[in-house]
């Protein structure tokens, strides 16, 4: 059963993974605003200004 | 009247005023331009998301001429790098989705701009353009010329760079971290099966739960340490003292625990609850931010002033860079920045601001002026004697005008009982040390643990503020905006309710003016508008809003005598618009009505009068608060008013008419000393130091955004037959703050005395606080929200 310390300290180490995943995310202010982009994502898009709109979409993604 | 609405704004359309276009009607050109603009740029999606989104461009010539100063420009914004820079303005008119939509479309209107992002919660757009094809002056007009005025003041020339603070989020993640992973390592330990691996591995994972929770106790718990150790330095036993005395001595207990292998330790209940904590401040502080209402007295400061050269051109510079010795130019309704000496003939400076005073001051060449002061009528010159961090206004908002007497007397709730909470607890936990140590040791340790954190001082900490905030809400949802918590605990005491007559309980809109006299040309028509728009006075607004648009003249020797009326030159005509008696005339049988006589180039035209037009409910309302407040009507007007009002409100109303500024004040004063507790409902303007003087002060306003500081909340005006609605809901805010309490030293009396007889495990009374913390919080959340809608039922059945 030794083996356990090996599986805890991987586990331990995915976790701190995630966590610096969510210091990295709160630094670069995306839970500054947590009302606008519920709002944002309603509204319709346009075909006439298509690529700048894709701009906008992929970056929400990226984040 | 027609009952139409505007198309663009939703205001009520005057019938001779429509303008109808493209099949739309609109109540004035600026909204039918905003809709043409849209429509040429196939924007009028504006319109699909909310009924009537948008709001009348105001006229701002003049008032963005400081952005074609580059250092200032620079300052104001977040980005600058080759051709592109980054602003970010706030919008105060951002309100609604049709706001985002059309803010983050401004591509489509201005070619220069790349691209905008809202942040709805601060009211913030953040723009992204080109700063050689459009200058931050052209990008400002355009959202004036759409209805979305930016408001750009000192704040944000003087920060500049926006530090957001986003601790507490990095401390909530470290303890929900810590918090989460230590549940389930502890795992093995809740099940108190005698397994030989779990022995053999124990020690691996009460070491590795050890190293977890020192990130939660070190960090996330730090702002309670810092502020335990503030108090104590300044003498005083605050609410976070026991807190942070009960996470140490967890954290001393559960270590030494593991250390001498006596037990696990409750490094779990540890960090669970300072997770909880920390989660109930970030729910306080979500709730409070977006009702900003305190504004820094700097943002009321213009940001760039006229200074005059020694070679007598004017330039317009930064408000910082004034230095002692120059010459400033200041405008009429431009306000004084810095103290100087007056080098004009003469200046009229309103002080209402400072002092609450409407009544203009006069000063003669050669009087120092202060700071703060808006002047009143033509140009002056003066000179700089102290640059502007040095200025009297500085030192007087942070002392005593605003800062209201009561806040002395009366300590909140919390701090009442804080002070007696902590010492009390310290004393029950080291008299149980004391007598168990002769006894048994090992139930000393337990004993002295278990009452520290049995007691639960959260639930008095959180209590208070997430009922107070909950309710803030909830007011703000309705319109009804309070300065903060303490107005609430102030509204439950009031017992007398004062209220203004002119503008409070009559609506400025919908008067009915009608004119007798002889016929005013265009001419002299837009001669009194020009002479009224430098005036203040209720009926001015009033008559100034009924008169028809007009060219803008300049006017000269501008001068208001309060009580009596108004009087200008223009283009060397003398114009006075004031009472009978001012304009010279002998008054006949009118004198019961309220009316404003005209006199122009020495000939007397004639008079407008006002029915005043009361606000709906009225009647109702003060029926209703009769049952527990008593009433007065404080009024500057003549009693012509006093049969309709004797007839309109409940017997036994005081009315008082007549009264001067000064008056209302010593009115209040006069009632505090005979020891009531007075709330004042006034239109902000003229009785701001009747406001500030009162116990509670609430400005009635049409338009939010406009407000005097001496006044403790806003009301809405399209809301105010709810007063009686928002007294009860405080009153019962009091209740459910004073249940909860009730509720928490149930919880306290019985586990302690479990705690105090060595019957209580320190492990089970880990749980018993953040259980009873969330129970608290839920049970105090509940209750405001249902009072609330109760009480709006019953009144709607009424």
């Amino acid at each position: 059963m030794s083996v356990i310390y090996l599986l805890i300290s991987i586990s331990i180490l995915v976790a701190i993974g995630f966590f610096i995943a969510f210091i990295r995310a709160v630094k670069t202010g995306q839970y500054d605003d947590d009302y606008t982009p519920a709002v944002r994502m309603l509204f319709d898009d346009e075909l006439k200004k298509t690529p700048k709109i894709e701009l906008n979409t992929t970056e929400e993604k990226q984040l | 009247m027609d009952t139409q609405n505007c198309f663009h704004c939703g205001l009520t359309i005057v019938k001779e005023e429509e303008i109808i276009f493209d099949d739309k009607d609109f109540c004035c050109a600026g909204c039918k331009t905003v809709y043409e603009i849209f429509s040429l740029n196939d924007l009028t999606c504006y319109y699909d998301f909310e009924k009537s989104p948008g709001a009348t461009p105001q006229d701002i010539k003049g008032k963005y001429d400081f952005l074609d100063n580059e250092s200032i420009v620079s300052k104001l914004l977040e980005f600058q790098e080759d051709t592109t820079a980054i602003v970010s303005l706030s919008i105060p008119h951002i309100h609604c989705s049709s706001c985002i939509w059309i803010l983050e479309n401004l591509q489509r209107i201005e070619e220069g701009i790349s691209t905008s992002q809202v942040n709805f919660p601060e009211k913030k757009v953040r723009i992204t353009y080109n700063s050689d094809k459009v200058s931050l002056q052209t990008i400002v007009y355009l959202l004036s010329s759409i209805g979305y005025e930016p408001y750009i003041s000192l704040e944000n020339y003087e920060t500049g760079k926006n530090n957001v603070d986003r601790s507490l989020t990095y401390k909530l993640g470290v303890a929900f971290f810590c918090f989460g992973n230590i549940m389930l390592l502890s795992f093995p330990e809740y099940f108190e099966v005698k397994e030989y691996w779990l022995d053999q591995y124990r020690g691996f994972f009460r070491w590795l739960i050890f190293a977890l929770s020192l990130p939660s106790f070190f960090y996330s718990a730090s702002g309670y340490y810092v502020s335990a150790y503030k108090s104590i330095r300044s003498k005083m036993l605050n609410i976070d003292i026991p807190i942070a005395l009960g996470i140490i001595v967890m954290f001393v207990r559960s270590t030494v625990d593991i250390v001498f292998d006596y037990g696990s330790g409750f490094f779990d209940s540890l960090t669970g609850l300072v997770f909880f904590m920390l989660l109930g401040k970030m729910f306080q502080i979500k709730t409070y931010s977006f009702l900003s209402f305190e504004r820094d007295f700097k943002s009321y400061f213009p940001i760039a002033v006229t200074k005059i050269n020694s070679d007598t051109s004017e330039e317009s510079v930064p408000v910082y860079d004034i230095e002692k010795g120059d010459r400033l130019l200041i405008r009429n309704q431009e306000l004084i920045p810095v103290d100087g000496i007056l080098i004009s003939e003469k200046a009229e400076i309103d002080y209402s601001f400072v002092t609450g005073e409407a009544i203009p001051i006069t000063k003669k060449s050669g009087d120092k002026v202060f700071a703060g002061g808006k002047q009143i009528g033509k140009v002056i010159e003066m000179e700089v004697l102290h640059s502007v961090s040095q200025s009297y206004l500085t030192q007087l908002w942070s002392n005593e005008v605003f800062q209201k007497k009561v806040e002395q007397k009366h300590k909140t709730i919390t701090d009442r009982i804080s002070r007696y909470f902590t010492p009390i607890l310290l004393l029950i936990a080291f008299a149980g040390f004391g007598y168990w140590i002769f006894k048994e040791v090992n139930t000393a340790f337990n004993v002295f643990t278990a009452v520290l954190i049995v007691a639960c001082p959260c639930a008095l900490a959180l209590t208070a503020p997430f009922t107070m905030g909950n309710v803030l809400r909830i007011l703000g949802n309705k319109k009804f905006y309070l300065k903060n918590a303490l107005v609430i605990e102030q509204l439950a005491k009031v017992d007398t309710i004062v209220f203004d007559k002119t503008g409070t309980i009559t609506t400025n809109k919908k008067s009915n003016i009608t004119y007798q006299g002889k016929t005013l040309s265009e001419v002299d028509l837009g001669m009194v508008k020009n002479v009224l728009r430098a005036s203040n006075h209720p009926l001015s607004r009033m008559l100034y809003g009924f008169l028809p648009d007009t060219q803008k003249i300049k006017i000269t020797d501008f001068q208001e005598i309060t009580g009596k009326g108004i009087q200008a030159s223009l283009n060397g005509i003398p114009i006075l618009i004031g009472s009978a008696h001012f304009v010279a005339v002998s008054e006949k049988d009118d004198i019961q009505q309220t009316t404003v006589h005209l006199n122009i180039g020495g000939v007397y035209y004639g008079k407008y009068i006002f029915n005043n037009q009361y606000r709906d409910g009225l009647a109702i309302l003060f029926n209703d608060l009769s049952k527990q407040y008593q009433i007065k009507v404080l009024s500057g007007d003549n009693e012509g008013e006093r049969d309709t009002l004797e007839n309109l409100l409940p017997k036994g109303t005081e009315l008082i008419f007549n009264q001067k500024p000064e008056q209302k004040l010593a009115f209040i004063k006069s009632l505090q000393e005979k020891g009531n507790n007075v709330m004042m409902v006034g239109d902000g303007l003229n009785d701001a130091g009747a406001l500030a003087q009162s116990n509670v002060g609430i400005s009635i306003s049409e338009n939010v955004n406009v407000f005097s500081p001496a006044c403790d909340a806003i009301l809405d005006a399209s809301v105010f037959q709810q007063l009686d609605y928002f007294l009860k809901l405080s009153k019962k805010a009091m209740t459910t703050i004073r249940m909860s309490f009730t509720l928490s030293l149930l919880y306290n009396v019985v586990g302690l005395s479990f705690a105090i007889t060595g019957n209580l495990l320190p492990l089970v009374a880990a749980i018993i606080m953040p259980l009873s913390t969330v129970t608290i919080v839920s049970f105090v959340t509940v209750m405001s929200n249902f009072y609330a809608r109760s009480l709006n039922v019953i009144k709607k059945e009424n």
